[in-house]
């Protein structure tokens, strides 16, 4: 007997002894990080922002000198191969310092530990954004993941001039966007409103959250997802019925011909977001000028809420040696006016702070734009109706099923509900293999 | 006696030494990463709760799991048979014209040789995604000269990304690409044909057809087992071209060939113990055909030889 307390005694010991190693190894990995960050720090930052080096500079020549901090720029692929670049990095434990994460992607970024909670170093950036755009970087918790750097809001470009040709006047809610993709139809068999396109998930996305969806939500300990929800249900249903009775086009967009048909006129109008001056530029060269941009069609004419499509932010990984310094410049670039004018002249974003987006660099429209005076007047309001998102950790594995689901169904003209439905069953499918706690 | 102790030790060693630098690399970088992707295979994610923040996500051991989920997922074998359609266009095509296109350069009328050959053999050199952008852009109907002179001239224009007619797309990219590489295996076999076969066929009476029917193609017939094995393994392995030709229309699926069911599985979904499997599905498979195909072409040949021997 003796022996056995003895015995058990003993265990005890050691394991508070772990315990004690592990809390002693947190405090010295914490101790490390403060350490490093009075020392200079020397930082990598993965991005795919054009330009980024030039603004980058602004920071090593200026408040980075002062505090020893320098970055250096490499550029990357965007969205989700750059995803899978920073988990293969992180898995490595070789990731960079800093990365740019679009807002659908932190959660799976979390979910892998592979981003930084700077909720202590994020200092007062949060009153410099609006609250949606904000709660995408907490993921709804007391945690910061990251520092919101650009906004997609969604928006209505239509040909302007074509417009007029065809007496058609700009759809204010859905319906009439449906009676104006028909009216066109009838005018012209070959010219087409626009497209249902299945090769961006985030277009999709941004209508449904628009309808008022939210795919990932949490309850206590289990995600829901409500992918196959009424309000995504009610999007999908209305594109599938204008494929089916072809009064849109269905072929994927960035093809040539799908360049051909904006720059000649075979497509007059987009769904997109603020950045599709930059898409339009390349896209239909020939119609500068041509184009003019309105709110999103409404659900309902008593609405005004919008979607958003794009849009990143910036994160420090959880491999960075200098989570402090780091944070302090993913704050500097994404709230100083230096910065975010010369993130918008350089890079061409559209800031996700507030007071940027009326900033100078926003008085003059872009040149696509030299016909529409208050483009980026326009551009802010709607921003601020931009309906909040809701993320979940595999959102990569909903955007593949959505593009071999709707695609197939768009060229089948076929039940899009039933496209939505495999969208909602391989997401939970997956959740339930990786382990998540799903609630059904 | 030390020194023919030493002696016969330096003789046994001799061939162990000369093995392992040979062994260290096949070790590294052949046996290892093929190992990692087996152990990768049999393992997955386990993640607990809402999976957030650390340690929330763990590597376990899956066992058979992800060959189970991976066999029975029914894209993997639609993959399969997209590919096996895919296949039985592509290899009889492209080497039936290789055949014929060395069969042709060989004979001794032809005229402008060299050029010729090269003309055939150049779109090899042509890289798999660029010859595939190319085609890609000539299939679309809104921006290729083909479909221009076929709406001027009134005549019916099929759609080449749809439904049959992207099995015909996609082969004849690979038949552009690899009828000139097979066209030069089978050429150089034939002209390692010694002069006096022909000679002798001639003064027999031989036609130039029946001295290619039958004194040409059966001496050819390694070549031909040799092409017709790489042609296999290329098309069970297809990968790029309908990879790019994925942006230009609804009909190409993220899954359309298993690799690109395994592509999509590690870096569209993250998920690479999902890919690994997949990975070593695909290579197993590849090796039973390619090497029942080349056992089956053996036994084959040895029986004719014996019968040969025999007469």
């Amino acid at each position: 007997m003796p022996n056995i307390t003895k015995h058990r005694r003993f265990v005890a010991t050691a394991v508070v002894v772990a315990l004690g190693a592990t809390t002693l190894a947190a405090c010295g990995g914490s101790d490390d990080d403060s350490e490093a960050q009075s020392g200079p720090a020397k930082l990598t930052y993965w991005t795919w922002t054009p330009g980024m080096d030039k603004v980058v500079d602004l920071w090593n020549k200026g408040p980075g000198k002062e505090q020893q901090i320098t970055v250096t720029v490499k550029k990357q692929a965007s969205g989700d191969t750059l995803v899978t670049k920073i988990l293969t990095a992180h898995k490595a434990g070789k990731g960079p310092d800093l990365v740019q994460a679009e807002y659908q992607a932190l959660p799976t970024l979390v979910s892998n530990d592979a981003v930084a909670d700077i909720a202590d170093e994020a200092g007062d950036a949060k009153s410099k954004f609006a609250d949606g755009v904000w709660q995408q970087t907490t993921l709804g918790s007391d945690a910061v993941y990251a520092i919101p750097q650009d906004i997609g809001p969604m928006m209505f470009y239509y040909r302007d001039d074509l417009f007029k040709k065809y007496d058609l006047t700009v759809p204010k809610t859905w319906d009439e966007f449906a009676e104006t993709a028909r009216k066109l139809k009838k005018e012209d068999a070959d010219v087409d409103l626009t497209t249902f396109s299945a090769n961006d998930s985030g277009l999709f996305a941004g209508l449904a959250q628009q309808a008022g969806a939210e795919w990932w939500t949490t309850e206590g300990q289990k995600w829901k997802v409500g992918i196959d929800d009424a309000a995504t249900q009610k999007v999908a249903d209305f594109w599938g019925g204008l494929v089916k009775e072809g009064a849109i086009d269905n072929q994927p967009m960035y093809t040539p011909a799908w360049n051909k048909a904006l720059n000649t006129g075979k497509q007059i109008a987009w769904v997109s977001a603020v950045w599709a001056p930059g898409t339009l530029t390349t896209a239909a060269p020939d119609t500068q000028g041509k184009w003019k941009v309105a709110p999103l069609p409404q659900w309902s004419s008593s609405e005004n809420t919008t979607g958003s499509w794009g849009g990143s932010s910036t994160a420090v990984t959880t491999d960075s040696k200098n989570k402090g310094a780091a944070a302090k410049f993913a704050a500097w670039l994404n709230t100083d006016p230096e910065a975010l004018t010369a993130l918008a002249k350089e890079g061409g974003i559209y800031p996700a702070a507030t007071t940027a987006q009326t900033s100078d660099a926003f008085t003059e429209p872009p040149a696509f734009f030299s016909n529409q005076a208050d483009f980026y007047t326009t551009a802010s309001e709607i921003a601020k109706t931009t309906a909040p998102s809701a993320w979940g950790p595999n959102v990569n594995v909903a955007y593949t099923t959505f593009k071999d689901a709707f695609g197939a169904a768009a060229k089948d003209k076929s039940d899009f509900g039933a496209a939505l439905k495999s969208m909602q069953d391989d997401t939970v499918a997956d959740m339930k293999k990786q382990g998540f706690e799903v609630a059904e | 006696m030390t020194s023919a102790r030493r002696k016969s030790y330096g003789v046994k060693g001799a061939p162990y030494a000369f093995l392992f630098p040979a062994t260290i690399l096949f070790a590294l970088f052949f046996a290892l990463p093929i190992g990692y992707a087996v152990w990768l295979s049999l393992h997955k994610v386990q993640v607990k709760g809402l999976g957030l923040g650390s340690g929330a996500r763990q590597e376990v051991w899956a066992g058979v799991e992800n060959y189970t989920d991976a066999l029975t997922d029914s894209e993997l074998l639609a993959g399969a048979l997209r590919v096996l359609g895919y296949g039985a266009i592509v290899v009889p095509v492209m080497l039936g014209l290789a055949l014929v296109f060395a069969l042709m350069l060989d004979s001794d009328k032809v005229r402008l040789a060299p050029f010729t050959r090269l003309a055939i053999f150049l779109p090899y050199a042509v890289p798999g995604v660029v010859a595939a952008l190319l085609w890609g852009f000539l299939y679309l109907p809104d921006v290729s000269p083909f479909y221009f002179v076929l709406e001027r001239l009134g005549l019916p224009q099929p759609d080449l990304l749809d439904g049959g007619g992207l099995y015909a797309a996609l082969s004849n990219i690979a038949i552009w690409g690899g009828t000139g590489f097979n066209m030069i295996v089978i050429y150089t076999s034939l002209q390692a044909i010694p002069a006096e076969v022909y000679e002798a066929a001639k003064l027999d009476g031989a036609t130039p057809l029946q001295i290619a029917l039958k004194i040409k193609i059966p001496m050819v017939a390694p070549s031909l087992v040799l092409t017709f094995f790489f042609s296999i393994i290329a098309t069970l392995q297809v990968f790029s071209e309908p990879t790019t030709l994925k942006p230009l229309t609804n009909s190409v699926s993220t899954t359309w060939s298993p690799l690109m069911k395994v592509h999509r599985d590690a870096f569209g979904e993250g998920d690479i113990y999902s890919a690994a499997a997949g990975a070593v599905i695909i290579a197993v498979a590849t090796l039973v055909l390619s090497f029942g195909f080349l056992r089956a072409a053996n036994s084959r040949n040895k029986r004719y030889d014996s019968q040969g021997a025999a007469r």
